[in-house]
Formats: C-alpha cells, structure tokens, sequence
C-alpha cells in the first residue's frame, strides 16, 4: 500500500537547464496512469523524482509517509521499480534469467520467493524461453521485456514503465496488455509512459499529458482527445478511431474500436 | 526500370548457429521505389537489413548462400567502405549509431562526410542543409550523449542523409518518437524519395506504411511469404494469418465486413472508411 504524491515540484539540472516545472500529482495505491506528451515535454523527468533517481530542486515527493529526499535512490527503489526508456541502460548480466532475478535476489527475500518471483516476472513477460540466452542476443523488443521483468521481480508496489510499447509488435503489445491487467489485481500501481494513443485508450483511463516541462492536464481518456485546446497545446495526436469517428462527423467521445463500429453498424439498422 | 536491389534465393545463418534466418528469400526492388518491410520481431526483419547494406556477409560472417546485388554489382565485389556510401543505414537503436567520437551534434552529423574525405568547405555545407532538413539546428552545440532518444534518433537519420546515399535502409526510425515526430521523420522520407532515394524501412506503424509507402514485404519466420503494393497486401485476407498489426481502420473495416457490412473496398487509410462504407460524409446526428 504505497501512495505517492508531488507537490508543486520542479527541478533544473545543475547547469540551471530546467527540466519539471511546478508538478502536483497524486497516485493512488494500484491506480494505472498513463504519461503523454512531446519528447522533451519532461516525462521521464517526472517518473525519475518519483523513484528517487532524481531529487526535486522545490517541491516534495512523498512515497507512502517517505520525502525521497531523505532517503537514498536504492531505499526508494524498493518501493518505485523504474524500467528505464533504454534497456541497455539497465541490463548487465550475461543471461537472462540472472538478470531478472538480480533484483529480487538482491532485495535479500528468501531464495524460495526469489525463485517464484523470477520465475513468475519471466512468464508474464514472455522471456521464460530465453532463460539462458544473452540479453544482447536478443531483439530491443525482447530486450524491454528483459528490463521489464527484472523490475517486476522486485516485487515493489509502484512500477514506472518508460516507453514500453517502443518498437513493440502485435504480440508485445498484446503481452503488455495482459501484464498492466494481470499488476491490477496484485494492487500494483503502474505508470506507463507511452507514445501508443492506441494502446492508452486500450489500456488506460487516468491520462496525464504534459508538454513544455509542465502538466497541461489530468482527466479520463474521453475528455482529453476531444479537448481541441488539451490537443493542439501538448501537440498530441489522438488515436487513429478519434480520428476516422471525426472523419465520419460522429458525435465526440468515440475511442474504442468497438464503440466505432457500433456505432457504424447502428446507422445501419444492423 | 532499374533494379536497385536485387536478391535471389537469399538464405542466412549466423555463426555457431543451427538455424536459419532468412530462408529462400528472392525480391527485386526498382529506383527510387520506398519498401517497407512488416513482420513480427524476430521474423528476419534486421537481417534482412543487414544482407541489404552488406553487414551479411562482409562483417557477420556465418553461412550465406543465394545472390546479393546491389546496383548491377554482386556482394561479394564490393568493399564493406564503398558499400557505406551506397547504402546508408539507420540503426534501430539511436543510442548505439551515435559514434561516440564527436562532443557535438554538428561535428557527429559531419563525421561521415569527414571520413570520405569531402572538403572543409562543402561539409560545412551539407552538414548546415541536413540539420536544417531534421529539425535539429538548436541542437547543433549539444552533446549528443545528452540527447533524449528522439532527439538522438534524429541526429542518427541525419548523420546518414547527410552522405547522400543512393539507398537508405531505415530500421525503426521512430521508435522512440512522439506522434508529431514520427510524421515529420516520414515527411523526410519522403522528400528522400522524391529525390530518388530508394528505401527500405523496418516499421511497425502501419497507419504510416499505408500513408507514405509504396511496396510491401511481410517476413514471416525468415522467409519472405507476401510481397506487392501496400493496398492489395493489407487487402489480402492471407495477411491475416502471420498476427502482423493491420493499419486502424483497415482492422476496424475487416471487423465489420465480418459482421455483414458491404464495404466497396478495403480502406488503408482513416479518410477513406466513409468512401468504403459508401458514405458522402452527411453528419447524421441524434
């Protein structure tokens, strides 16, 4: 049960570049969030305070009763898994299986729960198969997965994904969907930062958009890609079904496939 | 026409490997004419890629058998060096393609003219034109290690234009990229292909694909199992079956031509859904 609250928090890198402009957020335990935005709009930025990679300049970060500024990166670790954007950033083990169970192992768990948190990160990944191969054998794609399920063995209650829909196909997406569902019922509160407008109106109903290092809005998925004004200032482009529903000059709230198509088939007398 | 790419019954494996990656595989592609090659992860894909821009065979070795000729000339003739000015290649991942060498954009876009020996002056030049064409002139001073990853994935197509090869072989140019960022790198592909560039993108964005590219390749577990023109592949119901993701409104039309709507053909692109559906585009509200 970890919540996690920013309040008002910006933060410059030491060459005074600014980076987060005045962020006030809160996360609900097992709440899924997705971040939106332009690249350079602070993103990652942000999920990096809330894992204690970075310390905010003003501000506070809480996660549960814990500022991260009296805590170090490895303390708040524990409790905020951050899959970094780049998987070679993370990686460093010669086979799969050890790296995924690094974390867990390195927790100090019993070696029972690390082999059963392994073993269970791995699955839900899709990488079992690749147990004994090495990580830079394998494709970026399955590569992410590697990163993903070395975070999720550590078995912490807030999990930050940077981008894993990057460069994913059919079935990647389709084993990322099935994890965001499978951590909500664990209670696992996930934030997923993503280009995939598709894959947010699937997936997600809180979405966060930021755009020039400041929260531009905080809504449901329906009121922010029909919000012209929301849209042309974080320059976002809605999902391809936004569009085709516009196209057609439906009524606005349409996102889904399905809703699409229903609505077709209706106008039809089908 | 002129055939740019020619390969015949291509077949690959890496070393002290049992398996093939790519298998039988034989396509000729014309002048000038953009190809995106579609295909889930770990289909051949990058492979492909690599045997394109010579990588197969001439630094992973391994066993090759069929024909590679690029531009009238085999493989096997050419040096790994004039095969760098001939095929440009732009790698999946920005963050290794930056050379590591260089402390600033500026100088990492003009590193490849440098190494063939152009002049100061026309370096200069060119190097000022492609930052100009990318977008990324403020960011000419930066590091480019401080980059972020669509930043850097801007600074890779750009160190790669910038030489002016006559293929371009883009591997997932947009991974990393915003929405608005995407369009804008198609958008230089484009004007790559109106300069008769021929290219060849690995690309998983198929609202893209269908917008922008000529010609389609589906890999399939190494083999090449469709090829043609972008609208009659998508339109095929064999493409179906390889699990590959379909542009949007394509899936959304086969979805309701399943449920008994009569559609007058198969849209590949959002705009054409209400011409498909025989819609004049009459708003019709409650």
């Amino acid at each position: 049960m970890t919540e996690l609250h920013l309040n008002n928090v910006s933060f410059s890198y030491p060459d005074g570049t600014k980076a987060l402009e005045n962020l006030t957020l809160s996360i609900a335990t097992g709440e899924r969030v997705a971040i939106v935005g332009q690249n350079g709009a602070g993103k990652t930025t942000a999920v990096k305070l809330m894992n204690g990679l970075l310390k905010p300049t003003e501000g506070t970060v809480l996660v549960g009763d814990w500022n991260t500024k009296d805590f170090t990166t490895a303390q708040v670790s524990r409790k905020v898994g951050y899959v970094f954007q780049n998987p070679d950033d993370q990686i460093f083990h010669n086979d799969v299986e050890s790296e995924v169970r690094f974390g867990p192992k390195n927790m100090g768990f019993e070696p029972e729960r690390v082999d059963e948190l392994t073993h269970w990160a791995m699955d839900l990944c899709g990488i079992s198969e690749f147990a004994d191969e090495n990580p830079y054998n394998l494709p970026y794609s399955v590569r992410k997965f590697v990163t993903i399920a070395s975070v999720l063995a550590m078995d912490s209650d807030i999990i930050i994904l940077d981008e894993p829909t990057a460069g994913q196909d059919k079935i990647g997406l389709q084993i990322l969907g099935n994890l965001l569902q499978v951590l909500e019922e664990k209670k696992k509160s996930v934030i997923t930062i993503t280009h995939d407008m598709e894959f947010v109106t699937d997936y997600f109903t809180r979405i966060v958009v930021m755009a020039n290092r400041q929260l531009v809005a905080d809504d449901n998925a329906q009121k922010i890609f029909y919000n012209t004004e929301v849209l042309e200032k974080s320059m976002l482009k809605p999902p391809a079904v936004a569009q085709m529903a516009k196209l057609l000059d439906f009524p606005s709230g349409i996102l889904s496939k399905g809703q699409l198509i229903k609505v077709i088939l209706s106008q039809r007398g089908q | 026409m002129t055939i740019m790419i020619d390969l015949k019954n291509v077949s690959y494996r890496y070393p002290v490997s049992d398996d093939f990656v790519l298998k039988n595989i034989s396509f000729s592609i014309e002048k000038g004419k953009f190809s995106a090659i579609v295909g889930n992860n770990g289909s051949g894909k990058t492979t492909l890629c690599n045997t394109i821009r010579g990588f197969v065979p001439h630094f992973y070795k391994g066993d090759l058998d069929g024909e590679v000729i690029i531009d009238q000339t085999k493989m096997a003739d050419y040096q790994l060096g004039q095969l760098g000015e001939k095929v440009g290649y732009v790698f999946q991942n920005p963050f290794i393609q930056v050379s590591g060498v260089k402390d600033n954009v500026f100088e990492e876009v003009a590193y490849g003219l440098e190494n063939l020996g152009v002049p100061v002056e026309e370096i200069k030049i060119r190097v000022e034109e492609v930052l100009k064409l990318v977008k990324i002139e403020h960011l000419r001073d930066k590091n480019p290690f401080e980059l972020s990853g669509g930043q850097r994935q801007r600074v890779a197509l750009a160190s790669i234009i910038v030489m002016d090869p006559e293929i371009l072989v883009i591997d997932e140019p947009t991974s990393q990229l915003d929405p608005i960022g995407t369009e804008q790198i198609f958008d230089i592909i484009r004007l790559m292909k109106e300069r008769g560039k021929t290219i060849i993108l690995v690309e998983h964005k198929m609202d893209l694909i269908a917008e922008y590219a000529d010609d389609l390749l589906v890999m399939h577990e190494g083999e090449l199992v469709m090829q043609g023109p972008v609208r009659e592949v998508f339109a095929d119901p064999e493409f179906e079956k390889y699990q590959i993701q379909y542009p949007h409104v394509t899936e959304i039309a086969l979805q309701l031509q399943k449920l008994g709507t009569a559609l007058s053909f198969i849209p590949i692109r959002d705009e054409e859904l209400a011409k498909a559906l025989n819609r004049t585009g009459v708003a019709i509200h409650d």
